[in-house]
């Protein structure tokens, strides 16, 4: 599995890379690749408050549908349109076109809590 | 891979979209090995079996294959099934899940005369679904294809394998369900997926079957059917026999069409991009008047997403607009009949 180095992960498979004050948030490519063909999105719209580890959105796969969890505290700023018309983008690029949101974080411990890569590695590896 | 039925299943092998897609447009095999086979032998197994179903059993001919659904004292649906009548012995097949319900449920109604054997353990079943299905499987049997109707079944080989040939689906599209020997089961599954390179054949899993059955509006069991919803409910009139002398559930079901004010299945398209699921509350308005029963985007009809609900009568009009509540927002949908999709009959 695809495991970019210069981020930080959640255990329910999102990751975040923060920029100043801005993290962008998206799916891993082990959620992506275990919900099977991504349907439909559905993401808080800017100007929502979210919570760090609690729910924020929706990802459908033909089958299911699975919740999305923020990994930050903040503020959505922007939503990534290009994915609600084109879901398929989660698929095929999680890590770049197939982001969801940027979060304007609050709080000076943005990023406490989350997992660096092999941490994240690991627990995708004993799930298998 | 899943557990499903108390077994170990595929939902998917390349992807659900893939796959459905081969099978609308060319040919998927499914390994269908789980569902329970029982054969049936002895004088009066047709009176036997139309005494505790809802179709019609002792007109069928040989070689015949019926749709069927066995009914509790209510009238509600115990299983649906396929039985296959062959010349010398019947086969009754059942849902993987309802298996032990139903092997309990006829084996302790036997008729003398009658002997009931569960041969799913000893037999495989191996689907082939999709326009080219015939292009396949021609060449590699002995059987005329071209001579074999649908919903009839006969015996045969593919594959050099001997074989049950029926031509019955649950994808809306033409094909075949081939019932082997468990020990031949993997040779010829092999033997199918090489010659089926040369029609873009492709495994297809569980989670491919349901989308393709719900497009095809074929009920799925503990969706469209269980023990509380008939099979008048489920809209499977056609295989209602009500005039056949006597069967489990005959006066209830006889009740329940008089009275004609039923709550039934219906089905239903999203306007908009949510699909709706198996769960979700329907509204006309703002009263409840009903719940989804099964859901899924449908890529035969362009993605579109599609349902099936169980509402209330006076709702069940083509045409009526209704709300779907998906994560407490109400979406609009329309009910539309059944099936979604019908494929190009040539």
């Amino acid at each position: 599995m695809n495991l970019p180095t210069d981020r930080l992960y959640t255990k329910e498979h999102e990751w975040v890379k923060l920029d100043a004050t801005t993290a962008t948030v998206g799916i891993t490519d082990y959620a992506q690749s275990s919900l099977g063909d991504i349907v439909y999105v559905e993401l808080p719209k800017p100007g929502t408050a979210v919570t760090q580890f609690k729910q924020m959105g929706v990802v459908e796969s033909v089958k299911a549908v699975s919740d999305i969890y923020s990994p930050v505290s903040g503020q959505v700023s922007e939503v990534n349109l290009e994915v609600e018309n084109d879901p398929a983008k989660v698929n095929n690029d999680p890590y770049g076109a197939g982001w969801l949101v940027k979060v304007k974080v609050s709080g000076s411990d943005a990023l406490a809590g989350l997992l660096k890569a092999p941490d994240y590695q690991a627990i995708v590896a004993a799930a298998q | 891979m899943s557990p499903f039925g108390g077994f170990l299943m595929p939902i998917q092998y390349a992807g659900i979209l893939d796959e459905h897609r081969a099978v609308r447009t060319a040919a998927g095999m499914f390994d269908l090995s789980h569902m329970g086979q029982f054969i049936a032998e002895g004088e009066g197994v047709a009176g036997w079996l139309d005494g505790l179903t809802v179709n019609a059993v002792a007109s069928m001919k040989p070689y015949q294959a019926r749709y069927n659904i066995f009914t509790n004292e209510r009238g509600g649906a115990l299983d649906d099934a396929i039985i296959y009548r062959f010349p010398t012995r019947w086969l009754i097949v059942v849902n993987a899940a309802n298996s032990d319900k139903m092997w309990r449920w006829l084996s302790s109604r036997l008729p003398p005369g009658v002997r009931l054997h569960n041969r799913t353990p000893e037999s495989a079943l191996i689907a082939i679904q999709g326009p080219r299905s015939v292009e396949l499987l021609q060449p590699v049997t002995n059987v005329d294809l071209s001579a074999l109707k649908y919903y009839f079944a006969t015996e045969g080989s593919v594959c050099g394998i001997p074989a049950e040939i029926a031509r019955t689906g649950y994808t809306g599209e033409d094909g075949f369900e081939l019932f082997v020997k468990a020990s031949e089961a993997e040779r010829l599954w092999n033997a199918l997926a090489r010659e089926g390179a040369r029609v873009g054949l492709r495994p297809a899993g569980l989670g491919a079957r349901d989308v393709l059955r719900l497009e095809a509006g074929m009920p799925l069991y503990g969706h469209e059917l269980e023990e509380d919803i008939t099979p008048l409910q489920a809209g499977l009139d056609p295989f209602v026999k009500l005039d056949k002398p006597e069967f489990v559930g005959k006066q209830a079901l006889a009740a329940q069409k008089a009275a004609g004010d039923y709550d039934r299945i219906v089905g239903l398209v999203m306007e908009g991009k949510a699909p709706a699921r198996a769960g979700y509350s329907v509204w006309q308005a703002g009263t409840k008047i009903g719940e989804v029963r099964s859901g899924s985007p449908a890529p035969a009809l362009g993605g579109k997403n599609i349902a099936t609900a169980l509402v209330r009568s006076g709702a069940a009009a083509t045409g009526t607009a209704v709300e779907v509540e998906v994560r407490g927002r109400r979406e609009p949908a329309t009910v539309v009949p059944l099936p979604f999709y019908k494929r190009r009959r040539s």
